[in-house]
């Protein structure tokens, strides 16, 4: 375990004006911004603030590429709800952010990325590990900045923080010359506080808007709430849950809304979308009104737009003005904090009858619900869904699960059920692979105490793979599950359904997984079998450090049901008749 | 259709690549772009050009406001305004056939700013239609046109609709609807009132 104590410094010069380096500014504005844990990679153009690092109570994980600093960051604050914190040098250190920050900047997660630069006197002359990273990242960020004088380091620092966590959240990136970094200034925190926030000037709602919708919510017979990540953004779970009870209305979720409403819930119908169950996309189908909160009515969720729930009227309420009527035309539209929103609107609904309208989505179900995966023999098989479904009995769901991209990574939207939000760490709206183990890496630092899971298909974990020796010189207690089919699993899915199963480029030939880890010095245990299952899950979870658990699953299996991309949401396709896995309606712990 | 929008932001550098690199996101071509200083210290007021769906104003407004160093946006759209251009051009012209390019800029109420042995130029301001007459009229000759210089479109609102007034009413800039004083009769000498 990496120390984490360090010679205690004083930090009067966050009280009282002081002269110091802009390298020592840099972590001094950072512990006044309350960071703990920053996860970088050194190189000679950030080399002054990595010496000056020990000087400050702030832990540094050293990562093995820095696409993995952008994703700890990435996953602590999604785990944490903090702005994660990555670091990185010029030019090669800084473009290996890039699919890290998109990551961020799709899914609205607040990180800020330092990186270093060459001096001032040199920008723009392409001087050795030189490029324009302000320039490049422009279009995924949500604003950048690029310092080069050491009075200007913690102005932009507290900007950026101020940046990536309010509105809707999103990356920022700092670039500070190397001279800055050199130079003194007189670093005074409290006179670097950024202008005050100013929120979007188009956020609105109206008495009227919110009367109207009220109106809506009253004469609904067949409504469904939709809810999306911005519901734990802005820390409405109880809001939308009152919501929901006090209307008898049904909640589906969007993949990053998953945790935000208790999976256990009477009204949760479960995802939504693409890979969501019939009856949930059936609801949303026959609805005759949507109350979408947090969400953006993503082409993931709505399939072909204009089939899209056409039945139904539509509220909006959402914090950023650019997605009102983006996609879908919406009748009211409350445009601002969906906590803040949900508050006014409360008092103006009144408990209401859902009865009738839930026994038809419950009926709806019928013939799924019988044939649960649980009451199914696996045949000797490893099915990975058996696989998400056990791993939540034994967990209790009570874990961080960080999954990465592809089929394992909708099994496990499927049939891990989340019911606190910030358990579910995934790659939504970019769909990166390789996110999961870094991204659980930062989920773990954040939440030391917490039980945390990767599970990433073969082909992803080895996109990023290389960060089990950060796990190891961490001393993280961190659980891989891989769930290893042989293929890049849902590229070869749509190969299957849509391109007459020519299977090209998706037959993945892999490492011993469990020789891997074991190079690393993580013990690790292969699975064929569902019967050995439990056992090796159990041995992970009491393993006294990291565990990797290879689970050789069936290879040719599909994800179901299935929206074909640009498809109305109820033309899905349904798992072939006598095939043994079939989704699961009525799961209890 | 065509947008106008007018944003205010703040005079530093690189400003200008973020407002330009959204409509490069969104797939939107840029009509004419024009700078300058404002009423407003430290902000330069940018008039933007395009052609999108109607729909799309509200998401570029939207859009643009989400930038950290906009400070103002305006969507004209309908709303009664003055739009004006700046031309300079230089046509090749000889004392012989000069009295004639006299006369065109005449007619188009053009000045001549500069006159040498074989060239001379014309400055312009109007509306597009007009630089786009007399562009028209100076290409019928023989090849006349050496040099061209446009300014892209600058507007503004009619009547007492500071970018501050518009700013306090809030939502008279959402709606466009509801238009501002009543446009005064051709106050400039030969300014065509918009047909908007
Ligand atoms: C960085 C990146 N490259 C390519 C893709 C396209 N893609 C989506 S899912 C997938 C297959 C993933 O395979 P694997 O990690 O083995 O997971 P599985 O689907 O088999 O569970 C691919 C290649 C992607 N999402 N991200
Ligand atoms: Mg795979």
């Amino acid at each position: 375990m990496a120390s984490r104590t360090k010679p205690h410094t004083s930090d009067a010069h966050l009280t009282t004006p002081t002269r110091l380096t802009g390298a020592e500014i840099i972590w001094a504005t950072l512990v006044g911004e309350g960071v703990t844990d920053v996860f970088g990679y050194p190189g000679g153009a950030i080399l002054p603030a990595y010496d000056a690092l020990r000087k400050f109570p702030i832990h540094h994980t050293l990562v093995r590429h820095e696409q993995g600093a952008a994703h700890m960051a990435d996953g602590y604050a999604r785990a944490s709800g903090k702005v994660g914190v990555a670091i990185a040098t010029s030019g090669p250190g800084a473009t290996n952010l890039i699919t890290g920050i998109a990551t961020a900047m799709l899914d609205s997660i607040p990180i800020v990325c330092i990186t270093g630069n060459v001096s001032s006197k040199i920008l723009g002359t392409d001087a050795f590990q030189e490029v324009d990273i302000t320039g490049i990242t422009l279009p995924v960020t949500k604003h950048n900045f690029l310092v080069n004088r050491a009075e200007d380091i913690a102005p932009a620092l507290r900007h950026a923080f101020q940046i990536a966590r309010s509105g809707r959240p999103g990356p920022v990136l700092v670039d500070i010359t190397k001279d800055a970094q050199q130079a003194s200034a007189i670093f005074d925190f409290a006179a670097a506080k950024p202008r005050p926030y100013r929120p979007h000037p188009m956020l609105k709602v109206e008495p009227s808007g919110l009367a109207h919708a009220a109106e809506l919510i009253r004469d609904a017979k067949r409504p469904v709430i939709l809810a999306g990540h911005g519901v734990m953004e802005s820390g409405a779970m109880e809001q939308v849950r009152t919501l929901a009870e006090r209307a008898q209305i049904p909640v589906a979720l969007t993949l990053l809304g998953l945790g935000s409403f208790p999976a256990s819930h009477p009204l949760n119908l479960g995802m939504m979308g693409m890979h969501g169950e019939a009856w949930v996309n059936h609801a949303i189908q026959e609805a005759d009104l949507l109350i979408a909160c947090g969400m953006r009515f993503d082409d993931r969720v709505t399939g072909s737009t204009s089939t899209y729930a056409l039945k139904a009227k539509k509220i909006h309420i959402e914090v950023d003005p650019a997605e009102i009527n983006k996609n879908i035309k919406v009748d009211v539209a409350l445009v601002g904090d969906l906590r803040a929103v949900l508050e006014d609107l409360l008092p103006l609904v009144a408990t209401r009858d859902g009865s009738a309208w839930l026994k038809t989505i419950d009926a709806s179900k019928g013939a799924v619900a019988v044939r649960d995966i649980k009451n199914l023999p696996d045949s000797g098989h490893l099915y990975a869904a058996h696989v998400m479904h056990d791993l939540w009995r034994i967990t209790g769901g009570d874990a961080i699960v960080a999954t990465d991209v592809g089929q394992h990574q909708m099994w496990e939207a499927q049939y891990f059920h989340h019911e606190q939000p910030r358990t579910l760490i995934t790659s939504g709206g970019l769909g990166t692979m390789g996110f999961a183990l870094p991204a659980a890496i930062g989920a773990k630092t954040a939440c030391p105490d917490k039980e945390v899971w990767v599970i990433a298909g073969d082909g992803g974990f080895q996109m990023t793979a290389a960060e089990l020796s950060t796990i190891v010189q961490e001393g993280l207690n961190i659980n891989i599950a891989i769930i290893n089919n042989g293929y890049l699993g849902m590229v070869r899915q749509w190969q299957e359904f849509f391109y007459e199963r020519n299977y090209e480029a998706t037959p993945l030939v892999s490492p011993d997984f469990v020789k891997l880890a074991d190079a690393h010095g993580i013990c690790g245990r292969a699975v064929h079998s569902r019967a050995e299952l439990a056992d090796a899950v159990a041995e992970a979870r009491s393993h006294n450090g990291p565990f990797l658990l290879n689970f050789m699953v069936e290879k040719e299996d599909a994800v179901y049901p299935m929206i074909p991309a640009g498809s109305a949401l109820h033309e899905m396709i349904r798992r072939p008749g006598k095939s043994p896995i079939v989704e699961s309606a009525d799961d209890k712990l | 259709m065509t947008h106008t929008f007018i944003a205010y932001v703040e005079d530093m550098p690189g400003v200008l690549t973020r407002v330009a690199s959204l409509f490069r996101r969104l797939n939107i071509n840029i009509h004419s772009l024009t700078v300058g200083h404002s009423e407003r210290p430290g902000l330069s007021r940018i008039t933007i050009v395009c052609e999108a769906s109607a729909e799309a104003g509200h998401r570029i407004r939207a859009s643009l406001y989400k930038l950290e160093n906009v400070v103002d946006v305006d969507d004209i759209a309908q709303a009664p305004s003055v739009t004006r251009e700046l031309a300079l051009i230089k046509v090749a012209a000889t004392p012989k056939n000069r009295s004639q390019i006299f006369e065109l800029a005449e007619v188009f109420r053009a000045r001549i700013v500069d006159l040498a042995p074989e060239s001379l130029m014309i400055e312009m301001t109007g509306v597009e239609s007009k630089i786009e007459g007399l562009i028209q009229v100076l290409n019928e000759g023989e090849d006349r046109i050496l040099e061209i210089c446009r300014s892209g479109k600058m507007t503004m609102r009619r009547g007492h609709h500071t970018s501050r007034v518009l700013r306090a009413m809030g939502a008279a800039a959402e709606d466009n609807a509801e238009s501002g004083t009543e446009p005064p009769e051709n106050l400039e000498a030969g300014a065509a009132v918009e047909p908007q």
